[in-house]
């Protein structure tokens, strides 16, 4: 089946229609690992300074997705693709694309916190450093500004020679987000960010989030329904390659229009 | 509807499905008993009728329990919120008919004691629509039927053309003799109850529809 993605805010109740400006439009997009095809004509559109959620089960190609917002996927040698993904006008799959010029203004944030085995400090200056950043007070201005970005500074303030890896769950994944910040993305694609955190940490991260929407346009992707309803404004449900529905979060989790999107979030798929 | 990979979320579904209808079985007998106890002029039965809501105010509350419960640890979605949101709606429209029984009940207990002022015909009949109405709106909830649902919403207008008729009737009996005024009155009280139990299958009838479509058809014409 293919059922296109329903961008409808028509509904009844949704007093938070206001759309933005679209961010990134994905456009009629088909991804290929080898003969596999694990995304099918899917189209869809991140709004600036939204969150957007992307949900279905393991193997629907959620996290394919996410990953072909910044060309991750180009890292696979067997993949191959074909329709857009538009970021700010200019399709990011043309030959043109610098891809790391790309990948610095659409970073990611992975499941398992990544930070290098370094001092809390030389993690965040690690991306400025690498395009070029080499003045002491500059970097030191970067690092003390995206660390208040996640709420660390106050924290670590004293401590940033300690090694990253010393520091808890939380607050690697806090840091790895401070890292990405550090070399001012526009969009965060975040891949199951929390479900590697305790519940308490994983409110907090998503406490983060509400705050960090107001100055980044952000995708995540989720195992847990219940936090793609929380931290989403829009909803995508995927499965088994398809955009079966795509919407306003509040509708998709009290009305939605496909059957096999009801099923799913009711806790009947399977 | 397919089930839950959770089955024990199933169990809670259908048991509020069952309380509800429960319910609904005790405020339709109970509307009978009422009427009944009127027209049959059995005033035991309407003594015994004006104490008999009790059974269904525990139902409402175990109603109440069991869906806050639900919705605090089984985190439900789409249909199943709609659901379980609705059912904590209709279930006070369920308690206010069994008080509405009650009430009739009360009416009769006063009218019985008097002569009666005529034949009861439209009470009756229009009690028969009210109770159908109730009825069919609380099947159309249990059982998803959006069509049922409408048509109670058409057939409304049938019980309130039969409460003007009733009161236009006993209008004319009290302009012509005032002593009849307050078996009248009682009789107007009576027919005012059974046109707010149709009303209260309307409002059951409009969350059935949002139950089954997810539209709101609520106060369609002051939007």
């Amino acid at each position: 089946m293919t059922a296109k993605p329903t961008v409808n805010v028509s509904s009844s109740g949704s007093s938070t229609a206001l759309r933005g400006p679209a961010k990134l439009e994905v456009k009629d997009f088909d991804l290929f690992y080898g003969s596999f095809q694990a995304l099918k004509k899917v189209s869809m559109q991140v709004t600036e300074r939204r969150i957007t959620a992307l949900i279905g089960p393991s193997g629907c190609g959620k996290s394919t997705l996410l990953r072909a917002m910044n060309r991750m996927n180009d890292l696979i040698p067997s993949v191959r693709t074909t329709g857009e993904i538009v970021l700010d006008g200019k399709n990011i799959y043309a030959p043109a694309t610098d891809v790391e010029a790309l990948r610095k203004r659409v970073g990611m944030v992975f499941q398992r916190p990544n930070p290098f085995p370094l001092s809390v400090f030389d993690n965040v200056a690690y991306g400025p450093r690498a395009h070029g950043l080499r003045n002491r007070a500059g970097l030191r201005d970067v690092v003390e500004k995206s660390l208040r970005s996640v709420d660390l500074w106050d924290t670590l303030k004293d401590d940033l020679d300690d090694d990253a890896l010393t520091l808890s769950g939380e607050q690697q994944q806090r840091l790895c987000i401070a890292r990405l910040v550090a070399v001012e993305p526009e969009v965060l694609l975040m891949d199951e960010p929390c479900s590697a955190l305790d519940p308490i940490a994983t409110m907090k991260v998503e406490e983060l989030m509400q705050k960090l929407v107001e100055q980044y346009t952000i995708v995540i992707v989720t195992h847990n329904m219940q936090q793609a309803a929380r931290v989403s404004q829009d909803t995508g449900f995927m499965l088994l390659g398809d955009l079966v529905e795509f919407g306003l979060t509040e509708r998709i989790f009290t009305r939605p229009t496909e059957k096999k999107t009801e099923d799913y979030i009711s806790g009947r798929y399977g | 509807m397919s089930d839950h990979i959770f089955k024990q979320f199933d169990k809670e579904l259908k048991a509020l499905k069952d309380k509800l209808l429960l319910m609904a079985a005790k405020v339709e007998e109970r509307l009978s008993d009422a009427i009944r106890a009127l027209v049959q002029r059995d005033q035991e039965l309407a003594k015994r009728t004006t104490e008999s809501d009790r059974d269904i105010n525990r139902l409402e509350m175990e109603v109440d329990e069991l869906a806050v419960k639900m919705i605090a640890l089984r985190q439900p979605a789409a249909r199943d919120l709609r659901f379980i949101t609705t059912a904590l709606k209709i279930v006070t429209d369920l308690e206010r008919c069994g008080d509405l029984a009650v009430n009739i009940a009360e009416r009769a207990v006063a009218l019985n004691e008097d002569e009666q002022l005529k034949p009861y015909i439209d009470l009756p009949k229009m009690a028969g629509e009210a109770q159908q109405l109730l009825k069919d709106a609380l099947d159309a909830f249990v059982n998803g039927d959006a069509d049922k649902a409408t048509s109670v919403l058409e057939r409304d207008q049938m019980v309130d053309d039969l409460f003007v008729q009733i009161f236009r009737e006993l209008i004319t009996y009290m302009m012509q003799d005032p002593r009849t005024i307050t078996r009248a009155i009682g009789l107007i009280f009576v027919a005012k109850h059974l046109e707010r139990v149709a009303d209260h299958a309307t409002n059951i009838a409009e969350q059935a529809i949002f139950l089954a479509k997810g539209k709101d058809v609520r106060h369609v014409h002051t939007t």
